[in-house]
């Protein structure tokens, strides 16, 4: 019955080994991206403790089932018991998971507080769905454009396009615009679509929301460093659905500045617009 | 007992007719059981041929094989064929095969409905599946049929409703089936809590279905008048809500999860007493648990829907309530593991599959755990992890059981043993295929990679060539299932009416294969 603990064991091995390994690897990764946000730090640990708790759980269960199955066969001359019941086990393994659970969903409802504020923004930029691009307007300055995944993974993308994808580094994860903001402002995002549903999901921002036709979401992000932080759509579109990624550069205030007069924006600060997003009302 | 019912002492005048009309106008619960169960086997593999193509697709990034457009409809279809043609349909026929044998009853108490209950199925499968030739295509918005997508569907869209509908009218009267045989034909003395833990499940498991399938029935009928007939339920424009589509789905699609899960619980508390030579440890406690994981189906809902938008106090509820589910299924799981312990293990192969249940499916209760935690929910959602949290609970989870059923009742009901090598190579195969399958999607989840796209971004490449080998390791290994179930029936000894040497239950009593009409006379209770 070795054989039998191979498979929890690998299980387990590899669960573990996602804690040791590097996240910054691109293959072969294991685990989530660590982020770059104020609060991806936060929503990491919750989904590394409850994972933590988890394998340990696992590895505990596993284990005396394991060795259940080695103890108690047949082959080795185990007769069997005869009870059925033990009020005192039955009560302790019902109580543990209740505090276990309790530990788990105080910091997980602190974290859903988190995430829920959304107020006081830097800047506010509406994204809408469409099959298949994300328009982007600027809210605050006025500027606006569509993101469409780049030529060259379009044109490498079509069937028998005898293109080896493996040679194009952002394939499927690149746009023709990008959308910038800059370092440290509290972006508010106000998510809608103009015809299915779709959802704005980029990994490392650790924010994830659908667009729904004639109705607003609404959810924010603080970058904490530059750099460019790839993602896409992540709720059934139809035919396109794997075609409508999201590229979101973070840059300095300086440089954003400089990114907003050279799109036609109209002014490069940055002010609150206050908009209603009472999702119960069909906003558009 | 035993020798109250012999086959062919006085039977001979009322058995089984001859030929076709044998299965088509059979009343008899083993007949029927036998139709659900290799109908079962056909979508099975229909649905898994499906889900080999997507894997082939999904082999190496880039578009080799099939257009985006087909590949939607696949992974639709896969589903839709699994959910309501594979796995559903091999419980209700393990009902029908058992149910009566196991609480001491002749046959189902509405014979005839039986018959129309599975005699319906076939014709709704051909229709859905004739969809895939249809202007437009097959249904191509993914099993939840979330509107607006759902509604851009071309010429299939009444005859999928209209299909959903069919089976659900099917499960329906199949579930009445269950609960009026249960609660009116047991034998004196088989009190409810005497009946065997799987006919308590099935009990649970079809007044789920009486409470949610006529919810899917009216879902997909708004989304019918919402095409058609200028209403506008689900649309913006119209005044209506998309996500109110999702809310009656979940109502209807959360217990449809349990649906698909309890009658395996049963299984495998049948199972493993009788390999561990020892009675199932905290049998009440079993049923309160069904029962209390079926109360919860009912207020969990919108956990399916945390990135749709919801008020703080909502994802509040559901993400408690969500993971109170937690403790009724950890109680199932020691229960069994008290089971085994201390006890006197054999390893056949129901007991391999029945083992094999209660690890892979606590594995995928651990994700499912983990979904629960709405902060991280954010990052998981309709992603891959998601993927492989439900093939976790639906494959080595559900089909799993089913096989363990089949291979532990096998012998009752044809009454030969199968092979034991081939059933043991079969359970091998099948489980190292299953987790090099699923296993990496887990991985891939948590690396950002979404579900439902036809192609993916270089960084995914080396666990889905992964994920794809064990797609073929583990659809393969089911030719060994058939291979198995064929030659038990030419070639098998002869079975005794015991079987197994640990095996308890009044099934156990009739001969094998057990007679056409299962207990003419009620038999005694202890």
């Amino acid at each position: 019955m070795f054989k039998g603990l191979w498979k929890p064991i690998c299980a387990t091995v590899a669960v573990l080994g996602l804690l040791a390994v590097n996240p910054a690897l691109a293959a072969w990764q294991l685990d989530m991206p660590v982020g770059v946000t104020t609060l991806s730090g936060m929503i990491r640990d919750l989904h590394r403790e409850i994972l933590i708790i988890c394998t340990i759980t696992a590895v505990v269960l596993f284990g005396i089932m394991g060795y259940a199955l080695f103890a108690f066969r047949k082959s080795r001359g185990a007769k069997a018991a005869t009870f059925s019941h033990n009020t005192t086990a039955e009560i302790i393994w019902t109580v543990i998971p209740i505090f276990v659970l309790i530990y788990m969903a105080v910091p997980s409802a602190r974290g859903i507080l988190e995430i829920e504020d959304a107020g006081n923004p830097d800047m506010t930029i509406k994204v809408t769905g469409y099959q298949w691009k994300w328009g982007y307007e600027y809210l605050d300055n006025g500027v606006s454009f569509f993101a469409n995944l780049d030529e060259l993974s379009a044109e490498a993308a079509r069937l028998d396009s005898g293109i080896d994808v493996m040679d194009i580094e952002h394939y499927l994860r690149d746009v023709d615009n990008r959308m910038v903001v800059p370092v440290g402002k509290k972006v508010r995002i106000l998510l809608t679509a103009n015809d299915v549903i779709h959802s704005w999901w980029v990994p490392k921002l650790y924010i994830k929301k659908d667009a729904i036709p004639g109705f607003i979401n609404e959810m924010w992000f603080t970058a904490t460093e530059t750099g460019v932080f790839r993602g896409q759509c992540t709720e059934l579109c139809g035919r396109g659905h794997g075609y409508m990624p999201i590229v979101v550069e973070v840059v300095s205030e300086e440089d954003y500045a400089v990114w907003v007069i050279e799109n036609g924006g109209e002014s490069p600060t940055l002010s609150t617009t206050e908009i209603s997003t009472d999702s119960s009302v069909a906003a558009l | 007992m035993s020798e109250a019912v012999s086959h062919d002492s006085h039977h001979d005048d009322h058995g089984p007719a001859k030929g076709i009309t044998r299965w088509l106008f059979t009343t008899n619960h083993k007949d029927i059981g036998t139709l659900y169960l290799i109908f079962s086997l056909i979508m099975f593999f229909t649905g898994g041929a499906m889900a080999l193509v997507i894997r082939a697709e999904l082999f190496q990034p880039g578009l080799q094989f099939v257009d985006p457009h087909f590949f939607n409809q696949l992974t639709t279809m896969h589903a839709l064929l699994m959910v309501f043609g594979a796995v559903m349909p091999a419980f209700v026929g393990l009902a029908n095969w058992l149910i009566p044998m196991m609480i001491g009853a002749p046959d189902m108490a509405l014979p005839r409905m039986n018959n129309w209950s599975f005699w319906i199925l076939p014709f709704a499968f051909t229709m859905l599946m004739s969809t895939l030739f249809m202007q437009g295509g097959g249904p191509a918005g993914g099993w939840t049929l979330y509107p607006p997508l759902v509604l851009q569907t071309g010429d299939a869209f009444p005859f999928m409703v209209f299909a959903i509908h069919l089976m659900g009218i099917s499960s329906i009267m199949g579930s009445i089936n269950v609960i009026v045989t249960i609660l009116n034909m047991r034998a004196p003395g088989m009190t409810l809590l005497k009946m065997p833990l799987f006919v308590w499940t099935w009990l649970i498991t079809a007044y789920l279905l009486l409470a949610v399938m006529p919810v899917l029935a009216g879902a997909v009928t708004m989304l019918l008048t919402d095409k058609y007939f200028g209403t506008g339920f689900f649309l913006g424009a119209a005044g209506g809500d998309p996500v109110l589509f999702q809310h009656i789905f979940w109502f209807f699609g959360h217990p449809e999860v349990y649906i698909m899960i309890l009658p395996a619980f049963g299984i495998v508390s049948q199972i493993i007493p009788t390999f561990a030579r020892k009675p199932l440890f905290g049998y009440e406690a079993m049923v309160y648990a069904t029962a209390t994981i079926a109360f919860l189906s009912f207020i969990v809902w919108a956990h399916h829907m945390f990135t749709s938008g919801m008020p703080i106090a909502g994802q509040m509820f559901f993400m408690f309530a969500t993971m109170l589910i937690a403790i009724p299924t950890a109680v199932k799981v020691f229960n069994w593991t008290a089971t085994m312990w201390r006890g006197e293990m054999t390893f056949e192969t129901p007991m391999l599959f029945a083992v094999a249940f209660v690890i892979l499916f606590t594995i995928g209760g651990f994700s499912g755990l983990m979904l629960a935690i709405v902060p991280a929910d954010y990052q998981y959602h309709d992603t891959y992890f998601v993927v492989a949290h439900f093939h976790y609970v639906l494959v080595p989870g559900a089909v799993f059981s089913i096989m363990a059923a089949t291979y532990y009742w096998l012998p009752k009901w044809t009454g030969k043993m199968y092979n034991e090598t081939l059933g043991k190579t079969h359970f091998w195969l099948s489980t190292i295929g299953v987790n090099v399958l699923f296993f990496p999607q887990h991985f891939l989840g948590l690396a950002g990679m979404p579900r439902r796209i036809p192609d993916y971004a270089i960084q995914f490449a080396d666990f889905n060539m992964v994920s794809s080998i064990g797609a073929f390791i583990f659809g393969f290994s089911q030719l060994f299932f058939v291979w198995v179930i064929v030659d038990c029936v030419r070639n098998g000894k002869k079975a005794t009416s015991q079987v197994w040497e640990g095996a308890e239950g009044l099934e156990w009593t009739l001969p094998s294969p057990a007679p056409y009409h299962s207990f003419e006379t009620a038999p005694e209770i202890k």
